[in-house]
């Protein structure tokens, strides 16, 4: 529903009135505030503390300095080890990878059982899946924390990726579901009259099918997880924690000088993939965050 | 039989059924009996009535982090709807470059919270931030203290949170505009009627459901608000930024006051169903009827 009419109808004004130039240096003022966080991040992690202290926030470097950069990758302090965000880089792959694969199969699998073999009561079930995206995630941490210790998978990464795949499923199985049901009813027909089983036309004709829902939904669960602190701070477990947890550990941290070129490096490095999705996506990026935009 | 019938699709669901079941329901359930008891540090089912609930009301801190909750909630709504419509009615005028301009506008939202939080920590930051940057270039009575005043700092995290969220109101925004049919422009301007004023009085309205779209997704994420608190302000200066989800989150894992932490996420989640039960009702049983008459 979003991006197919997003195009712009007619030619462009031809000449350019007072009200145009003053409409272009408004949108160009609001894109230099949109962008100034952005900016303030990258000379940071450029200058020295000395510029820092003395210098303009604002102002390119004077001389660019490179000891940020590394520090912050492999020897800024979380606490009482001195890795940098290394670890945590790593981590937020073996957390987002598995996760990503396992939530979409499941809400692939979902959207495809409620959009073509409905069954009595389905619905109902559905629907406490949708209401489940609703929940605020302070009301479900600590029950689930419970449930994740009698299995034996609390601050691991199985529960981790447990927790992602459940806090993804409602609006996965909203979005395939929604997709499936848009496609014609006699293309499923007609391979069940040639007596295609479940598994089978799953395999055949409707994963074939799915590439651009697919797109969405990784793009959508790729920055949700890449993104998320609050899950990964409470189940990932200590040798398991996430970038951005890492981050926010380094950057608080409450004793020694604070060093900001270190803190912004850190920063940029974080986001470093998620902004990459977003550049390369674009407009499947719009896509996925509209259908995600409900998640917990 | 009848378990035969759809045996596959009965098995694909199941995953979904037990989740339903024991995490949305169950928990909900957990942790509504385990506000009725004195729990601290582990739940222990001692049955104390709704005391959790009445010494909620009574702290201080919990009012502190409502009114946050309002004052944010109110601020970053307005702010992102306003930004957010204003900068899709500039992109819709037909400009040069308006796929860079998109870009900018949204790329705040794929930033994480604390990401975000920790950028604007550092640019308002009042010794080393735009305040210094500021004084160099001469405007000495220059003030951007908000961080570490009680009374602004929750103004500060509003900032934050519209600069990432305005770009996404866009997008939906401007979906809406590009849909509004050329006709309707036309017709408006052989009206005489100025461009401000269709817009605000003509598309507005016609764009409604975008309009409300939005307001229901921002509203839903203002409960929410925690990582993008913890970052900038940690919930300081004192607890003047904190936040129920905070409230939650510290009672739950580091003062130990579980039975306090369940009652706080109950009305929690009471107030999320408040603000989204209409919208779900119109959006999933009102719709769903209208279109099949």
């Amino acid at each position: 529903m979003i991006s197919n009419t997003i195009e712009a109808r007619g030619p462009r004004p031809k000449h350019l009135s007072i009200g145009r130039i003053g409409m272009y240096c408004f949108i160009v003022m609001c894109a230099l505030f949109f962008l100034m966080p952005l900016y303030v991040m990258l000379v940071t992690s450029f200058k020295d503390m000395d510029e820092i202290r003395s210098g303009n926030l604002l102002y390119i470097p004077k001389s660019l300095s490179f000891y940020a950069w590394p520090k912050a990758w492999g020897e800024a302090c979380t606490g009482f080890v001195c890795e940098g965000l290394k670890p945590g880089l790593v981590n937020s792959l073996k957390i987002t990878i598995p996760s990503v694969i396992v939530s979409v199969s499941l809400g692939a699998i979902n959207g495809y059982a409620l959009a073509f073999w409905r069954f009595k009561g389905a619905y109902f079930f559905f629907g406490l899946c949708l209401f489940g995206a609703f929940i605020p995630y302070q009301v479900m941490v600590y029950p689930l924390l419970k449930i994740e210790s009698a299995l034996g998978i609390y601050s691991s990464l199985p529960g981790i990726i447990l927790v992602h795949t459940i806090f993804g499923m409602p609006i996965l199985t909203l979005i395939f579901r929604n997709f499936y049901a848009s496609l014609p009813i006699d293309l499923f027909k007609a391979a069940r009259i040639d007596g295609g089983n479940f598994l089978k036309i799953f395999f055949y004709v409707i994963i074939p099918m799915s590439t651009p829902i697919t797109i969405v939904a990784v793009i959508l669960q790729v920055t949700g997880i890449w993104n998320d602190f609050l899950l990964g701070l409470i189940f990932a477990g200590r040798d398991n924690q996430p970038m951005t947890v890492q981050l926010n550990n380094i950057v608080q941290v409450d004793y020694g000088v604070a060093e900001y070129n270190v803190d912004m490096a850190a920063t940029i490095l974080t986001s470093m993939i998620p902004l990459a999705v977003y550049f390369v996506s674009g407009r499947w990026f719009v896509r996925g965050i509209a259908a995600g935009a409900i998640k917990g | 039989m009848f378990f035969k019938r759809n045996l596959g699709a009965k098995i694909a669901l199941l995953p979904m059924i037990i989740i339903s079941l024991t995490v949305f329901v169950g928990c909900i359930i957990y942790s509504f009996v385990y506000s009725l008891t004195n729990s601290k540090l582990i739940p222990v089912f001692n049955y104390v009535g709704f005391d959790q609930y009445e010494r909620l009301f009574k702290t201080r801190k919990w009012d502190v982090a409502v009114e946050n909750i309002f004052i944010y909630g109110i601020v970053f709504t307005i702010g992102c709807l306003v930004i957010g419509f204003l900068l899709a009615v500039l992109i819709d005028q037909k400009i040069r470059a308006e796929s860079l301009f998109r870009t900018i506008f949204l790329y705040p939202y794929a930033m994480s919270f604390v990401v975000t939080g920790l950028v604007w920590k550092w640019v308002l930051n009042p010794t080393f931030g735009i305040e210094h940057s500021m004084h160099l270039w001469g405007f000495t009575w220059f003030e951007l203290d908000w961080l570490v005043n009680r009374d602004l700092a929750i103004y500060a995290v509003c900032i934050a949170a519209v600069w990432q969220g305005a770009g996404f109101v866009m997008v939906l925004m401007l979906a809406g505009l590009r849909g509004i049919d050329e006709d309707i422009w036309k017709s408006l301007s052989i009206e005489g009627i100025p461009k401000w004023k269709s817009y605000i009085f003509v598309i507005l309205p016609m764009i409604r459901p975008m309009v409300i779209t939005s307001l229901v997704l921002i509203a839903a994420g203002v409960v929410k608000v925690y990582d993008l608190i913890l970052a900038l302000t940690s919930g300081g200066p004192g607890y003047s930024t904190t936040t129920p989800a905070m409230y939650v989150m510290e009672n739950f894992f580091s003062r130990a006051n579980l039975g306090q932490a369940f009652a706080a996420s109950i009305i929690m989640f009471i107030s999320v169903v408040c603000i989204l039960a209409p919208w779900a009702y119109y959006e999933f049983y009102f719709r769903n009827r209208e279109a099949k008459v």
